[in-house]
Parts: structure tokens; C-alpha cells; sequence
């Protein structure tokens, strides 16, 4: 059999939909955008409906369910059966805060596949410090009891940076005490809200080393037990991340009002427009949105990516972070060694690193406007 | 801060030290049953017109050989069994293909794909 002739892209693996960007949570390295949409603005059931069903139709394999706090919706049992139903591959990324027994069963019985739970921290005072949500690092340890008596494979992600990074081993040993098949040691990534707290949570190039050398042994350790997913802060590193997989090559991200994104960063870049699917079918943003041409593939490239050998690997780096760094969100990744700007990026995380704790600027909703009358 | 020798979370009434259920890496053999856990799918796609698998926050593309060593893991056939029903297939030397096939079934066990 030959496959079908396909004009175009190939299809993306996943998509990331972001239900709501409500969250109980505040932590200071949220993902979302610092401009988070409200819940007015969010797709209604029967709209993510017909989104799953058109991703599913383009080949995407699995979709995140993800927010802020997806559980927040009351149609997520609805959405994963639905999902479930077209094969795709569902995953819950969750603080579990918010989850209780009962409704981890509903989840079970719409044939959710596999929970992403977040933790903060394993000092309680700490976790709940950094999530700026009181109780919270209690409710997570019930959650991720229930997800595993359930019979769900959970996988713990650990966002870390200099708060935490010293109770690494911990971290690690609270997930094999939970019985997770994977550890995410996820360095925080400096976009958006990380992007803003950046001088509050980078670690030092020394931390940084030892955190790699914990998670090197751990996974050699416990080969067979758990898996782990390491994702490094490249502003120390050489070479660039292959940033979402090359821009508009393996996922896109839905907002809870329906704009689709190549990655969850991407509306920092000012010059791109993005789509809506209430405007516009998945398939055809996927195909030929302004904003997932613009950088996709290798022809956007300039020099040194160009003639890089390495422009296939990772793909120029992230354009967040070029735009970030350097102001343009066409130049190389400044993470790479082989970037004009890369001894600036170096430089802002040796002195941002040094420098004395300094408050969290949490995640929120901007306030409304209000004019008195 | 976290009192030394007490493991974070661990939930009052727990004994110190390593908990008895601790799992430990399994080692494929030639008596294993390896099988697809529930939370792994082994799917055709149509979209792209081959097997995939699906796993948490991963999509493995199976090789020839990988897809036909998966599609025997159903918890019933021993490893000695698939390695004999490969033999067979491939008119191969059992003795010649038993040590791919077990160091493949070992990276799928160690990254998750497979349990035994």
C-alpha cells in the first residue's frame, strides 16, 4: 500500500488544549501568558468538541489536556471520553489540588490514558510558598494516591530553579515513593511569568551542574523504575534546544478562547497574528497560518543556522527566546555558542544568579478596568 | 526545611528506610511474559499509514523489527516463544536473533513500553 499523497506539513503528533487559564495556583513560572484570558472567553464543550474531532481527522496522536487548571471545567470528564473515543491518546496535566476520589474514577471511566501532576517542592511550606496556594503540597500527595490506586500511570513533573534545586534527591525520592512511572526535572524555562521572575529563580551555573549530576545518577540508579525527562535551562548550555521540536513541525497549542499557537510562548512575538478555530478549521491554520509558515522549517533561518549542520537537530533554537533575549525573534537562539548575542544571555544568568532572593511576582489575572461613575 | 533522614511526604505510619514495595528494575528472560502495560497503545495510524505506539507524553515510531517483537508482547508469549516465532519467520538461526531480541525487549522494558 502507498501512503496518500499529502500536500503540506506533516501532521502534528499532539495538541496541548489549554481549557481555561483559571488556576488556584499562582506559581511565579506559570507557562501561560502574562495577558491570561478569562473565563468569558472560553471555548464552550461543544466547540473543543469539534477541535478534538478535527485534530484526531489532521493525525494529531495524543492530546493535553491542560490550562491552567483543566480540572476547573466540569466538561473534562466529557472532552477525554470524547477524545478517547477517536483514539487519540488522552493525558491530564494537573495540579490535582482540585481532584477528589470520586472524580479521579469519572476520569478513569471516560479512559483517561496517563496524569501529568505538578509539584512545587517537597518541603510543604516551601511548595506552597512557590504555588501561592495554602495547602496545596498536601492535596497534591492525596491526589497522586488516588491517580495511582486508580490504576493511572502518573508521571510527576518538578519544575526546578534555586528555590528548589538544593532538595533534588528528595524530589526524586517522592516519586518512586508515589509509584510514578516518570520524573520530569523540568528546569524552568524564562518565557512569560519565568521570564519575569527570571532574576528571582535562575540557578547558578554550579547548582545547575549538580542538579545534572543528581538526575545523570538517579536515572542510572533507577534504571527500570522510573523514567526521566531532564530539560535543562540552555542559558548555560553551547547548543540550543530543539525548541517544540522545530516550530510547526509536532504540536500546536489551543487557548481557552481558541487561538491556535505553535507553542505556548508564541504569542510573545509581537509581529505574528494567530488564528482562531472558530474562524478557521484546524487543518488549514495547521497548513497555512501566517504564524506557523513564518518559522517553519529552514528557510526562515539566517546565519549561522543556515549553513549549520545542526539546523536540522534543533531547528534554530526557540524564537521566544531570541526575541527575549535579543529583540528579534528571527535571530539564532542566543543559547547557542555560535550566536552573536550568546555572551549576553551567559551574562544575564551569572549576575541574575548572584544576586540576593527577591520576591515572587506571581502569576494573575490582570484586575479589570473599572471606571467609577 | 525537611529534617534529615525523614523522606519528603512520606505519610504518617510509614516505617523509615526503603518501603518494602520499592520496585526494582526488571531483567528480561528467556520465561518472561512482556506485555504492553494498559496505559501503552499499539495503533495503526492511517494518518501516516504505519504503527505507532503511545505512551505518556511520547509516540514511538516501531522499526520493522520492533513492531513485530511489540505485536507478540500479549502477556501470554515467552520470550522464548517470540524469539522461536521470529526464528521461524524470518528463517533465522533462533540462537542468532535471541540476543537483539532480548536487548530490544530490555530498552522497551527500561523506558516504559513494555512491563514483564
Amino acid at each position: 500500500m502507498t501512503p496518500p499523497a499529502r500536500i503540506g506539513p506533516d501532521p502534528p503528533l499532539a495538541i496541548l488544549a489549554e481549557l481555561t487559564h483559571r488556576c488556584p495556583l499562582r506559581c511565579p513560572y506559570c507557562s501561560n501568558p502574562l495577558e491570561l484570558e478569562r473565563r468569558g472567553d472560553e471555548l464552550d464543550t461543544a466547540t473543543w468538541r469539534r477541535v478534538i474531532a478535527e485534530a484526531a481527522e489532521l493525525g494529531a496522536l495524543q492530546v493535553h489536556f491542560s490550562g491552567g487548571e483543566p480540572t476547573l471545567r466540569d466538561d473534562l470528564e466529557a472532552l477525554t471520553e470524547h477524545a478517547a473515543g477517536l483514539g487519540l491518546y488522552t493525558n491530564l496535566i494537573t495540579a490535582g489540588v482540585l481532584l477528589d476520589e470520586a472524580r479521579v474514577g469519572r476520569l478513569v471511566e471516560a479512559g483517561l490514558d496517563h496524569v501529568q501532576l505538578s509539584i512545587q517542592d517537597v518541603d510543604a511550606a516551601e511548595a506552597d510558598r512557590i504555588g501561592g496556594f495554602a495547602g496545596g503540597y498536601a492535596r497534591k500527595l492525596e491526589a497522586a494516591r488516588w491517580i495511582r490506586a486508580a490504576g493511572l500511570p502518573l508521571t510527576l513533573n518538578a519544575p526546578v530553579h534555586r528555590h528548589n534545586l538544593e532538595r533534588l534527591e528528595d524530589i526524586i525520592a517522592l516519586a518512586v515513593e508515589l509509584g510514578a512511572e516518570r520524573l520530569e526535572v523540568a528546569h524552568v524555562q524564562y518565557y512569560g511569568w519565568g521570564l519575569k521572575n527570571r532574576a528571582a529563580l535562575i540557578p547558578t551555573r554550579a547548582q545547575l551542574d549538580r542538579a545534572t549530576e543528581v538526575v545523570e545518577a538517579a536515572r542510572e540508579r533507577l534504571k527500570g523504575v522510573i523514567v526521566f525527562d531532564y530539560v535543562v535551562p540552555d542559558y548555560y548550555a553551547q547548543r540550543p534546544k530543539s525548541c517544540m521540536g522545530g516550530w510547526a513541525r509536532q504540536f500546536l497549542n489551543i487557548t481557552p478562547s481558541g487561538k491556535v499557537l505553535p507553542c505556548h510562548a508564541a504569542e510573545t512575538i509581537p509581529e505574528l497574528a494567530f488564528e482562531r478555530v472558530t474562524e478557521r478549521g484546524l487543518a488549514e491554520i495547521w497548513r497555512d497560518s501566517p504564524a506557523f509558515e513564518r518559522f517553519r522549517g529552514t528557510g526562515w533561518m539566517p546565519e549561522p543556522c543556515q549553513s549549520c549542520d545542526r539546523r536540522e537537530i534543533d531547528w534554530g533554537g526557540c524564537r521566544c527566546q531570541a526575541l527575549a533575549i535579543t529583540g528579534d525573534a528571527a535571530n539564532t537562539d542566543p543559547a547557542c555558542g555560535l550566536s552573536p548575542h550568546h555572551a549576553e544571555i551567559l551574562a544575564l544568568a551569572e549576575a541574575e544568579s548572584a544576586r540576593a532572593d527577591s520576591a515572587f511576582d506571581y502569576r494573575r489575572m490582570a484586575r479589570p478596568v473599572t471606571v467609577e461613575a | 526545611m525537611t529534617p534529615p533522614g525523614t523522606p519528603p511526604g512520606t505519610p504518617p505510619g510509614t516505617p523509615a528506610g526503603t518501603p518494602a514495595g520499592t520496585p526494582t528494575r526488571a531483567i528480561v528472560e528467556g520465561g518472561s511474559l512482556p506485555r504492553l502495560p494498559r496505559h501503552v497503545k499499539l495503533r495503526f495510524d492511517k494518518a501516516r499509514d504505519r504503527w505507532v505506539v503511545l505512551a505518556p507524553e511520547r509516540v514511538l515510531m516501531p522499526d520493522e523489527t520492533a513492531l513485530e517483537v511489540l505485536q507478540r508482547c500479549d502477556g501470554e508469549t515467552s520470550v522464548n516463544a517470540i524469539v522461536a516465532s521470529l526464528a521461524e519467520a524470518y528463517e533465522a538461526p533462533p540462537e542468532e536473533i535471541r540476543e537483539d531480541v532480548s536487548a530490544l525487549l530490555q530498552d522497551l522494558a527500561d523506558k516504559g513500553f513494555i512491563q514483564l
